[in-house]
């Protein structure tokens, strides 16, 4: 089977094979992950690039970690330190790094579509890292493995998403994505966060957190983003965490042993009491190891696909 | 000069050779006098068309076009008259620009040129530009074309000052304090992950603009309507006896957002792209008479300002040479409007709203007239342009209306070789 394209640039461009091979494939690394030999060579002889022009720890360190583990040279630069610093333009950076021989590149840009664009242009193929307020397809990758290695399946489930639902990339990935398994995503945020015809891209948008979370099979909370705040989209934090915010008393209506997840970074106190964030239902710390699993399926996908052309 | 336009058919449907002589529609003469003739046999004359909304670019941003290659891609359009707005370097706010303009526009010889002056000094929307001496080297209407006349105290001031000079006001609506974004806000900018311009944003400007009008009893006109809402209201404001009238452009009626999906800066503009509900209120406006005109809002730009990502891209595309065509493709071959009435949109009522007096083909008028060839079917080439910009979204279209000829008081400027 393998991936159709080239690159990785969303959910949108993923079908529901393509998104279950990769999980199926997650598990298979999730196990060379925890095993104590954590070497493989399938990524050997090739190389792979971080370039990140907004800041990130997990997704980039994930990558890193992940393409090393399996073999691959591997460098990353990022805006601040590079040409871009000087004016280079996304295209000619990009250029520039595909004629070093570069298998993949791994790009998180502030505009969303940026690796749409540049992706026609390369040889090497491009992965998504989080583009802008579009997708963040990694992410929902991960996410929806932890739910598939926790419950078993996506068909069916009852998933939450509460919190910055506008400037969200992981929201709109993971809605996408959880659709094309079968899962029934519900979200909710604050009016002045929430897009227009975002249940167009097919989740129900709640009436309240209460409404959003009841009978859930899993509810994640989303970081309020406050460094895009440069409009005041609500007035304060205090009255976020209380009219928003998934407390425990939320936690309580939905199913039984929901799984509690979070993208991080969280804003303890914010979108999270800490009480939630550490509590037995929380699987926010095993989506970290699951990120590595994840990039390293997606990897070596792609590199299966670049082998085969 | 005696050129003789021969076998042709005129847009009404009459048959008749058209004589030039002088630079004028002439009475008929010895065709053996002609210095030229032209076989017409399948093509059909127009009035030369006018766009009463452009960027020429020039003086200061020569790199994107000029005044010599807009008016040559205008010729190419079947355009012989065109207006440029103000947003140029220095803009075009005092009549020593407005005066260096005609001078380049008179050597390029391609179209006749009417400049359009800015409202406000350096389009800053504060102080009054000095309209009555740039009317008076040769503007035929005032815009802060790009910037919303953002204060109603401005709006107020320039339709009140700018009647004294009989000088229209054309004002791009849009409430910038909602529309941080780069493309319409809808399901497909929620989508893409895109910042969406709500139509909202046109509309409580038009409104505006409409109540002004009517309370000064001071004529408005609207650019680029691109919203339901923005052709309702001027609907209800014609029926009100409102001393209204607007203008919208080809990609309104014949593109809809969806075509922003692969994030091609080449659909980028402003207004955006809107759904097709507010394509089809676009095309029904131009069908009951709501929309007067049809201008491009040609808009050159630098590929390095356009290939970049979606956001940083500058807004518009170039329209000079597909206007004609994407009129008569999308709007006369469905049936939506007759020919007459194309030519009311694209030559006549710009003409009238800005008291250009052109779109005669009698004796004794400028001979200004484009000839189209509406038989056949074109395949549009980006590459065969003639403006310096390469931002178009119809290259590969399939259209109908490929310009043949273009005189200009007398004088060939455009003509399609073989």
């Amino acid at each position: 089977m393998g991936l159709k394209n080239k690159d990785l640039l969303g959910l949108k461009q993923l079908t529901a094979e393509e998104i279950m091979e990769i999980l199926d494939t997650a598990k298979t690394m999730k196990m060379v992950l925890t095993s104590g030999n954590k070497k493989t060579s399938h990524l050997q002889g090739k190389s792979v690039i971080t370039l990140f022009y907004e800041n990130s720890t997990r997704t980039r360190l994930s990558f890193e970690l992940a393409s090393k583990y399996m073999g691959s040279a591997s460098a990353n630069i990022s805006a601040t330190g590079s040409s871009v610093a000087k004016g280079e333009s996304l295209l000619d950076t990009a250029r520039t790094i595909d004629m070093m021989a570069t298998d993949i590149i791994i790009m998180r840009h502030s505009h969303s579509g940026a690796p749409h664009f540049i992706a026609p242009h390369l040889n090497a193929s491009v992965v998504n890292a989080g583009d802008g307020m579009n997708e963040h397809p990694t992410q929902a990758l991960l996410d929806m493995f932890t739910i598939y290695e926790k419950l078993g399946s996506l068909e069916g489930k009852k998933i939450a998403i509460c919190g910055d639902i506008y400037h969200s990339r992981v929201v709109r990935s993971n809605a996408i994505g959880m659709k094309k398994l079968g899962a029934d995503v519900s979200i909710y945020g604050p009016k002045t966060m929430m897009p227009v015809g975002i249940e167009n891209l097919g989740c129900r948008v709640a009436d309240n957190v209460a409404d959003c979370v009841k009978d859930c099979d899993a509810v994640m909370g989303l970081r309020v983003q406050l460094e895009r705040q440069h409009k005041s989209l609500f007035p304060s934090v205090a009255e976020y965490s209380k009219f928003y915010a998934i407390t425990p008393e939320m936690l309580e209506l939905a199913k039984p042993g929901a799984l509690l997840m979070h993208p991080g970074p969280c804003n303890h106190g914010v979108e999270l009491p800490t009480a939630v964030y550490d509590c037995d239902q929380s699987v926010i710390n095993e989506q970290v190891t699951n990120g590595v699993a994840v990039r390293m399926a997606v990897l070596y996908l792609l590199m299966a696909r670049r082998n085969q052309i | 000069m005696k050129i003789v336009l021969e076998n042709a058919k005129l847009y009404n449907g009459k048959k008749e050779d058209l004589f030039i002589e002088d630079g004028v529609f002439a009475n008929a003469f010895d065709k053996k006098d002609a210095d030229k003739t032209y076989d017409l046999s399948g093509k059909t004359i127009f009035p030369g068309l006018v766009d009463m909304h452009c960027h020429l670019r020039e003086p200061g941003y020569e790199y994107r076009e000029t005044i010599l290659t807009g008016t040559m891609s205008a010729a190419k359009g079947g355009y012989t008259s065109v207006c440029p707005m103000p947003n140029t370097n220095p803009v075009c706010d005092n009549a020593a620009v407005v005066n260096g303009i005609l001078k380049k526009a008179k050597e390029a010889g391609y179209a006749r040129v009417y400049p359009i002056g800015a409202c406000s000094k350096d389009l800053d929307g504060k102080l009054l530009a000095e309209i009555g001496l740039m009317k008076e080297a040769g503007i035929v209407a005032v815009s802060d074309d790009g910037k919303p006349i953002a204060t109603a105290e401005l709006l107020r001031k320039v339709m009140e000052y700018s009647s004294d000079f009989d000088i229209p006001v054309l004002n791009h609506c849009e409430e910038k304090t909602i529309s941080d974004g780069c493309m319409n806000e809808g399901t497909v900018s929620t989508c893409l992950g895109l910042r969406g311009i709500p139509t909202a944003a046109e509309d409580i400007m038009i409104a505006r603009d409409i109540i002004m009008a009517e309370y000064l009893d001071i004529p408005i006109h609207i650019c680029h309507v691109s919203t339901k809402g923005g052709v309702r209201m001027v609907r209800e404001a014609k029926a009100r006896g409102v001393k209204v009238t607007c203008e919208t452009c080809p990609h309104y009626f014949t593109l809809t957002d969806d075509c922003c999906e692969t994030y091609d800066s080449n659909f980028k503009m402003h207004p955006p792209l809107r759904t097709k509900e507010h394509l089809e209120a676009v095309i029904e406006g131009i069908k009951d008479g709501t929309i007067d005109a049809i201008a491009t809002d040609h808009a050159p730009h630098h590929v390095d300002e356009k290939c970049v990502e979606f956001q940083i891209a500058n807004n518009g595309i170039v329209g000079f040479e597909t206007a004609f065509a994407l009129g008569y493709t999308y709007l006369v071959k469905p049936g939506h409007i007759t020919i007459d009435r194309l030519v009311e949109l694209m030559c006549f009522n710009p003409s009238k709203i800005l008291k250009l007096g052109r779109g005669g083909l009698e004796v004794g008028d400028d001979a200004d007239l484009a000839v189209f060839d509406l038989e056949n079917e074109f395949v549009f080439d980006k590459n065969k342009m003639l403006t310096k910009g390469r931002n178009t979204p119809y290259d590969g279209f399939k259209l109908y209306g490929e310009t043949y000829l273009t005189i200009m008081g007398g004088k060939v400027t455009y003509e399609k070789l073989c």
